[in-house]
């Protein structure tokens, strides 16, 4: 499967991908409404990471097993079985916080959506996801590597 | 290949995806001694709290076990397994042969002997069919007070919410703190505060030893240290054991549970396990316990699974590691948590931030510059990456300035091991 890869050495850390992919996740899908008035309630699902001169951003890894997967215990991590998209569903999230104490990058976060976590999901439904679209310096690509 | 899966909870569930996804034509046969669907036994809680409501207790999708191929008897319990005759029978007198046999029984709840305890408004606190007891106790009885017996995982959550059901209650634990097998006394007492901020009453180093009750009912609870409580109902939530009674005569190994090797296998031939009834390898003790929590036992599943399928895959031992948020204090706590604490062994280090303005209490427990535990409250994002750091047993003496800060994150780590954890080895990022 197609995934995200960050290329630190060109990240700029301008954060216009967590900026997309907030737009991308919000009601309006128009940048001015969503930094406005949705933004409290969207959590960026990328998070772009800085420390001195080194910045990249970082999403879910999708990883082959998902160690966030195993510890939800309501079952809304599922692998979705055609594309292998890890997916959270918020409607089935009570917040319980397991998959953010498993997963060994940091890539869940407590969300602003309500009392629920919140991952990236590829941007389902778009050929390219919207942080990847939007980075102004190809620092971040979509593609299929052997793992 | 003819699967039998004795259990219908995360270690069954794990165990069918795994085979499902190697081998579609295996048949598959599920024994529940539950009625229910694969349900989330940790929502029961928010189920009593009135959360979450029944539909939304399903671990898995409705369709799941017609999605997986799955000839599921629910409400069949298991009496006994025959490894020799290659056969388990169930209470009702079923009889159920098996290829691969995959046992999956997990814990029930520890009840110790307290005298009067046989009454009225008592219950346990482990699976949806508690739940369903206490709505009718609650519906049919004038109850306005309660106790917990026992501030572990299950009691605190009980607690919480029975609160919620606008019940006056009292937890009452043995041990000098809250959840004392994974906190540490200082996070315990701040989650002590927050429950007492909402009425509850918090009563450590103490048990009760009577039940008082009348006409079959519960009036109270008598403690060790000779107070009464008032109460018109008991939870006695102390801890879960192995569930591994029907293991009586067949000759599959248990000790504290049932004891596996690496690849999930029991003693007896084909014969695999997983989950709480399992005791397998704890990788910071370096000794088999059972350690009853929902992530491992998925994952044991998973790896069975697996094996039973054909593929070899081995467990590589697990650790503790529990979340738990109450009365809106999130807490983390990963790996051994307390072993440093008053220890004057050179290699243990700990290193704790608290910030009590904004709630926050944070320790981490080194040894020889290794992680081994960590305790999170208040401030819980980024847990994931102490678990991979304990669980990898890195060295981890540069980053001690970093360990506490909010700013700690992936970028803090070493680049050689982010770059393996975003993308695997060999690739550059």
């Amino acid at each position: 499967m197609k995934r995200i890869f960050a290329k630190e050495h060109l990240c700029i850390g301008c954060r216009l991908c967590e900026v997309h992919c907030l737009v991308q996740h919000s009601k309006s899908k128009r940048i001015i409404t969503a930094m406005t008035r949705e933004k409290s309630h969207i959590t960026p699902r990328v998070r772009v990471q800085e420390s001195g001169q080194v910045t990249f951003a970082l999403q879910c890894r999708h990883c082959e097993r998902p160690r966030c997967l195993e510890a939800c215990m309501t079952g809304a991590i599922t692998r979705d079985p055609k594309t292998g998209i890890i997916l959270h569903d918020a409607d089935k999230c009570v917040g319980c916080w397991m998959c953010l104490m498993s997963c060994p990058v940091g890539a869940i976060q407590r969300g602003r959506e309500g009392h629920v976590a919140s991952k990236c999901d590829l941007c389902q439904g778009l050929d390219v996801p919207a942080c990847v679209e939007n980075c102004p310096n190809e620092a971040l690509v979509f593609e299929e590597r052997s793992r | 290949m003819n699967y039998l899966i004795v259990g219908n909870s995360a270690a069954a569930v794990g165990a069918i995806e795994a085979i499902r996804a190697a081998d579609h034509d295996g048949r598959i046969t599920l024994l529940a001694a539950e009625p229910d669907h694969t349900y989330s036994r940790p929502l029961i809680s928010y189920l009593l709290a009135g959360k979450v409501a029944g539909e939304r207790m399903s671990y898995r999708p409705a369709d799941f076990y017609e999605a997986h191929g799955v000839e599921a008897h629910l409400g069949e319990e298991v009496a006994r397994v025959d490894p020799a005759a290659r056969a388990v029978t169930t209470a009702a007198g079923h009889r159920f042969e098996y290829d691969r046999l995959l046992l999956a029984t997990g814990g029930k709840p520890f009840v110790p002997p307290i005298a009067g305890l046989d009454t009225g408004g008592v219950f346990t606190f482990t699976q949806w069919d508690d739940v369903r007891r206490i709505e009718s106790h609650l519906a049919e009885h004038a109850v306005r007070d309660a106790v917990v017996l026992g501030g572990g995982m299950i009691g605190l959550k009980a607690a919480e919410a029975l609160m919620a059901r606008g019940l006056k209650v009292t937890i009452v634990e043995l041990a000098d703190r809250l959840l004392s097998t994974t906190l540490d006394a200082e996070a315990g007492a701040i989650l002590v505060e927050a429950l007492r901020c909402r009425d509850a009453a918090v009563c450590l180093q103490t048990t009760v030893d009577r039940v008082l009750s009348r006409g079959g009912m519960i009036q109270g609870v008598h403690l060790t240290n000779d107070f009464e409580i008032y109460c018109q109902m008991l939870v006695v939530a102390i801890g879960v054991v192995p569930n591994v009674a029907f293991l009586a005569g067949s000759g599959i190994a248990t000790r504290r549970g049932i004891v596996v090797d690496e690849r999930m296998r029991t003693s007896a031939e084909d014969v695999y396990a997983a989950g709480d009834v399992v005791e397998a390898d704890d990788v910071l003790l370096g000794e088999k316990r059972p350690i009853p929590i929902l992530p491992l036992a998925y994952r044991q599943g998973f790896v069975a699974g697996r094996n039973m399928a054909g593929l070899d895959e081995c467990y590589h031992g697990g650790m503790a590691m529990n979340s738990i948020e109450i009365c809106d204090v999130p807490t983390i706590s990963i790996g051994r948590t307390t072993v440093c604490d008053n220890c004057s062994d050179e290699g243990c280090e700990v290193l704790v931030r608290r910030d009590a303005k904004q709630g926050i209490y944070k320790k981490v427990v080194l040894r020889e510059g290794r992680m081994v535990g960590v305790i999170l409250v208040g401030e819980i994002d980024n847990a994931g990456i102490f678990a991979g750091l304990i669980e990898r047993q890195l060295n981890v003496e540069a980053l001690k300035p970093l360990l506490l800060s909010s700013e700690f994150g992936l970028l803090s780590l070493d680049s050689e091991y982010r770059k393996h954890m975003v993308s695997g080895p060999g690739i550059e990022v």
